[in-house]
């Protein structure tokens, strides 16, 4: 599926949510589920700066595809990882790359785009975009 | 007569909504909401009398110098200092920390100590520590106990001759703790040490007699007590201030200038370089006379009732863990739940319309003595009420539930 798809469908998921409550209880459920981190790259190097809650991110090229692992000590963090995994893992470097992000403010998370949020998403999209942009250069 | 329901309405921030929720603000120890009467006294000076201070001789300089002037003497005779003079208007308290740090950095020498305590905002160890990198000073700490309380056994300890500055902050941001400062600043001045106490979070709710605690230098910021942010003051023993070099250079602190040679102005100008912030400090003042007539005693003593009924309320809650425990505390709680990012608890109690601090509270090493990526922290202001920690303490609850 094209990222553009699995936002789409993202969008509709969270669409059925009446309030903030249900909203955020499937992030945190999403979070739960969210499948964990090889040990070995829950290093210091592959943690995102961010304030308050720990995240860390670990890419990897197979074919030519970029996948991402990741996890977070705080587990609303944990709920946005899984969602951002499920748009951009398994993606190609260059559709990653060229992906926007507004289905974030469509699923009535945008407060989470604030920088005083400081849970990283921001900073999140910014790495993974990164690692992204790396493994295009190598791709060349 | 304390009336929490006519003090509310001085307040206009308190009957906004946030999320669709009435506004709880359990924030107060970052910072304090502004009440009407303050407000008033920003909008009159930008209305009517917005000028220059100390230069200009046309009236409206004249206007505000003496209304600036007039919030020092307020200041002065709220903490009690000796001279209006010893009351320097800095940016706030990290400002007036700075400006003490920099000025004996001419003073200490290789080996010399600086005392500091566990308890400490980042912003009373950085300055420190980048002190003694500078002047090769030795920076000590005192240790504190699983209560939160720092031990006096270990500060007698670290005391010697070659103690020149101790460092403490009158109530840790991070847990509420009071500290016994008078014992503090004794201890420190048998040995000839100066002591720099942090008013920055006893402030809002203690009133602090400079001259009785004999202490050297009290800083603290207007915005964590009622006035607003970017002003805040630096108290200094008139024969300290006159030792130290001034920290900026600049307009309003000299007396002349050649290009051979500036001499300083006298105290307080000294410290006062450019022009300062004349409407923050105008309105310090305001909020240090709204606060005063509500009256310390009243702020303090409904403060603690509202502290003993949250500590009962939330420990209602299987769990619940309070960082901080010591008898003497200000209006602060920081607990986690077990198992649960603060960070989480923090976002669900925001979409529930409650304000709190999560995180390590700029305190990072409080939170490695406890193994704790930081707390949930609710301070609580003379304006909240009990029911407001009903609403806390039942959103607690649901985080719980969702969060487990």
């Amino acid at each position: 599926m094209s990222i553009t798809d699995i936002q789409d469908e993202i969008i509709e998921e969270f669409s059925m949510f009446d309030d903030w409550e249900e909203r955020y209880q499937y992030m945190i459920d999403l979070g739960k589920d969210l499948p964990l981190i090889d040990d070995q790259y829950k290093t210091d190097s592959n943690i995102i700066k961010g304030c308050q809650s720990k995240v860390w991110v670990h890419a990897e090229l197979k074919d030519d595809k970029v996948c991402f692992t990741a996890d977070s000590d705080a587990i609303i963090t944990k709920g946005i990882i899984a969602i951002l995994i499920r748009v951009f893992s398994n993606q190609k470097p260059r559709d990653i790359i060229e992906a926007d992000t507004d289905f974030i403010e469509k699923i009535g998370l945008k407060e989470h785009l604030s920088p005083t949020r400081a849970n990283g998403l921001v900073s999140m999209i910014k790495q993974l975009k990164m690692y992204a942009i790396a493994y295009q250069t190598q791709l060349k | 007569m304390f009336n929490v329901e006519d003090i509310r309405k001085d307040f206009p921030i308190l009957s906004r909504k946030v999320n669709g929720k009435p506004l709880v603000y359990f924030d107060n120890a970052a910072t304090s909401q502004t009440p009407q009467q303050v407000i008033d006294v920003i909008v009159d000076y930008y209305s009517n009398y917005n000028a220059n201070i100390h230069r200009g001789v046309h009236s409206l300089s004249q206007e505000a110098t003496d209304k600036y002037e007039q919030a020092r003497h307020t200041i002065q005779k709220h903490f009690n200092a000796k001279f209006a003079h010893e009351i320097i208007f800095t940016s706030g308290t990290t400002h007036s920390i700075n400006l003490v740090a920099n000025g004996f950095s001419s003073i200490l020498k290789k080996d010399d100590e600086i005392i500091v305590s566990a308890l400490e905002h980042h912003s009373n160890i950085v300055p420190w520590q980048m002190l003694c990198e500078r002047t090769r000073a030795v920076l000590k700490v005192i240790p504190m106990n699983q209560e939160g309380e720092l031990s006096m056994n270990d500060y007698d300890q670290l005391l010697s001759k070659k103690t020149k500055l101790v460092f403490v902050n009158h109530v840790s941001n991070a847990l509420g703790t009071i500290n016994p400062i008078e014992y503090i600043i004794e201890k420190a001045h048998q040995v000839g040490a100066a002591v720099l106490i942090d008013g920055a979070q006893s402030c809002p709710h203690i009133k602090p007699d400079v001259q009785d605690l004999d202490v050297d230098f009290y800083v603290a910021s207007a915005h964590k007590m009622c006035g607003p942010t970017g002003v805040g003051m630096l108290y200094g023993k008139e024969s300290w201030l006159k030792k130290l070099p001034p920290y900026q250079g600049g307009g309003e602190m000299i007396a002349e200038v050649t290009f051979e040679k500036t001499t300083y102005a006298d105290l307080p100008h000294k410290f006062e370089a450019g022009t300062p912030n004349i409407c923050g400090g105008i309105a310090f003042g305001a909020a240090i006379n709204y606060m005063n007539a509500i009256g310390f005693d009243n702020i303090s003593s409904y403060e603690h009732e509202l502290l003993e009924y949250a500590t009962k309320k939330l420990l209602e809650i299987e769990g619940l863990k309070i960082y901080g425990i010591s008898k003497h505390k200000t209006s602060v709680i920081s607990f986690n739940l077990e198992g649960i990012h603060p960070y989480d608890v923090g976002t669900i109690l925001d979409k529930m319309g409650i304000a709190v601090r999560t995180g390590h509270h700029c305190a990072q090493p409080i939170m490695n003595y406890f193994k704790i990526p930081g707390t949930v922290r609710a301070s609580f202001s003379f304006y909240n009420t009990l029911e407001e920690i009903d609403a806390l303490a039942n959103a607690v609850k649901k985080a719980k539930l969702m969060l487990s």
